[in-house]
């Protein structure tokens, strides 16, 4: 796959083990892995890289830091697709599904996915996503 | 200003009138929630007309005489009680009755109502009862809103440590099923840094239960304290101890600071809490070849227990957050050291126990310093702690 070397795919988590799972279950697809550890370090990564795919925790410094980085990326970089990363769906009510229309109009996210989530659901979604993107 | 509505029900229009005219421009001051409490008044001549008015106005206090054409006030009373439930019994029923029978009193006060009235009464006796009632439906309200936030903090509460135990048990979770799939390729070290990484995260979550639990225990006071004469100095050294591995792992110097033993009654698990929640941090967020000096000294009333490390301090917008429950400063230099962000808010709520605190003083790069002061284990807290 080495047309993926020119993809940039952007990993935000506060959890390093949770950073290390992603990158493992994506680094054989060859793309370019960006990893922030947090809301503030993936606003200065954002600064450097625009990146073709985010993959972006919920719950990180604040309770809805990756809803409002979610945003910023969609400002920044419009119809970049975002896969959120969540533990915490129905745990604190915030359920939600980004499939949902009406969800759809305030989580700026393509996709939601439960962890821990299996690498090959995360490694399909993250090609689906990017094939409809670059079409 | 807040404004009550009085429902009046009488048949005759005079009265009604002049219990308007007597509550007009008249206000209660209820010192509890720091304001006025004025009245809007709106009549019934009949006991059907009020029922409606009840479900229509909504009115907070129902002036309800007794004797009416058709139904009568207790009749009106037996109708509003199903009512009363669904509306959270936010009614208050105070009854007028031409002669104050004893009967009449004890059937009313069956079906609901809060006070009574003898008919007649001058502007000023209305005035009393209104003001009573009035007191009492303020109270109430604040009562229930107080019960609400209560509510809402205890659900927030759950929600940060479900996230806390959620977060290990995803990243252990992800560990075990590329373990067990061996999807990480054929490197042995790989895998071995997956298992230590498990534990490391079961051991936080460990942490954080017994924190949880130390938490809850102190919150309930459920737990039975047992103050003894305890020499602080002779426990600081003890728990000095046992931190001997971890202090020469990170190549500091642990000094404990006491002339002689420092007695004060005191329940030895909650001392042995706050030093180990102190030293704990002092060794984590200390720098390799640091210090540690533990001051254990007299002060008025009490002891002054002070903790110095020479580690990475923090800013004051920090400090100011510090004894919260769940908060962890989190900045480059605090990342991947674990914690369950209770340990000072632990501290915090044992020092008020012994009718003391803690405080924190602080030079980013520097290094912080805490200082607890414990007074009497029968402190202002002991008799606060009755279980909610």
């Amino acid at each position: 796959m080495t047309e993926n070397k020119t993809k940039k795919v952007l990993i935000v988590d506060d959890d390093p083990d949770i950073l290390y799972q992603v990158q493992l279950a994506l680094q054989d697809d060859g793309y370019t892995l960006v990893t922030a550890q947090g809301h503030r370090e993936a606003e200065d990564a954002l600064s450097s890289v625009q990146p073709d795919l985010a993959v972006v925790d919920l719950m990180m410094e604040h309770k809805d830091s990756g809803l409002v980085l979610c945003q910023q990326i969609r400002r920044l970089f419009p119809g970049t697709p975002i896969i959120i990363l969540t533990a915490v769906r129905g745990a604190t009510g915030l359920s939600f599904d980004a499939r949902n229309t009406q969800a759809k109009s305030w989580i700026q996210a393509d996709s939601v996915m439960d962890k821990p989530v299996r690498p090959e659901y995360l490694r399909n979604e993250v090609r689906r996503l990017l094939r409809r993107h670059s079409e | 200003m807040e404004s009550l509505r009085v429902l009046v029900v009488d048949d005759e229009v005079g009265m009604r009138l002049g219990v308007e005219r007597a509550l007009r421009d008249f206000a209660v001051r209820v010192a509890d929630v720091n304001g006025d409490v004025s009245f809007q008044v709106v009549h019934a001549g009949s006991g059907e007309e009020a029922l409606e008015l009840v479900a229509s106005q909504r009115p907070e206090i129902l002036l309800l005489d007794h004797k009416l054409p058709g139904l009568s006030g207790l009749d009106v009373l037996d109708r509003l009680t199903d009512r009363q439930i669904e509306r959270g019994g936010d009614l208050l029923t105070v009854m007028i009755t031409a002669y104050a029978t004893l009967e009449t009193a004890v059937a009313a006060t069956k079906r609901g109502a809060y006070d009574f009235l003898a008919k007649p009464f001058t502007p000023e006796e209305l005035r009393g009862v209104i003001r009573k009632a009035a007191r009492h439906v303020v109270l109430q309200r604040q009562a229930r809103r107080l019960a609400e936030e209560k509510r809402q903090v205890r659900f927030q509460f759950i929600s940060v440590v479900a996230h806390e135990l959620k977060a290990p048990l995803a990243a252990i979770e992800g560990f075990l099923r590329i373990i067990s799939e061996h999807s990480a390729g054929d490197d042995p070290a790989v895998y071995n840094h997956m298992l230590e990484r498990s534990l490391v995260r079961l051991e936080g979550m460990r942490k954080l239960i017994e924190d949880l639990l130390d938490l809850t225990r102190i919150e309930s006071g459920r737990k039975k304290r047992e103050p003894t004469d305890l020499d602080l100095a002779t426990v600081a050294r003890d728990m000095a101890e046992g931190f001997a591995p971890r202090v020469a792992e990170s190549q500091l110097q642990m000094r404990i600071h006491a002339i002689g033993p420092l007695m004060m009654k005191a329940d030895r698990g909650e001392i042995e809490i706050i030093l180990n929640n102190l030293l704990s941090n002092a060794v984590k967020y200390n720098r390799p070849g640091g210090s540690v000096d533990v001051r254990l000294e007299r002060a008025d009333h009490g002891v002054c227990i002070t903790v110095s490390d020479t580690g990475i301090g923090m800013t004051g917008e920090e400090e100011a957050r510090l004894f919260g429950e769940f908060v962890r400063i989190k900045n480059e230099k605090t990342r991947g050291i674990a914690g369950s962000g209770l340990g000072l808010a632990i501290v915090k709520k044992l020092a008020t126990l012994y009718d003391g605190n803690v405080a924190v003083r602080s030079n980013p790069g520097r290094g912080s310093t805490f200082t607890v002061t414990l007074r009497t284990a029968d402190g202002p807290g002991t008799s606060s702690r009755t279980p909610a």
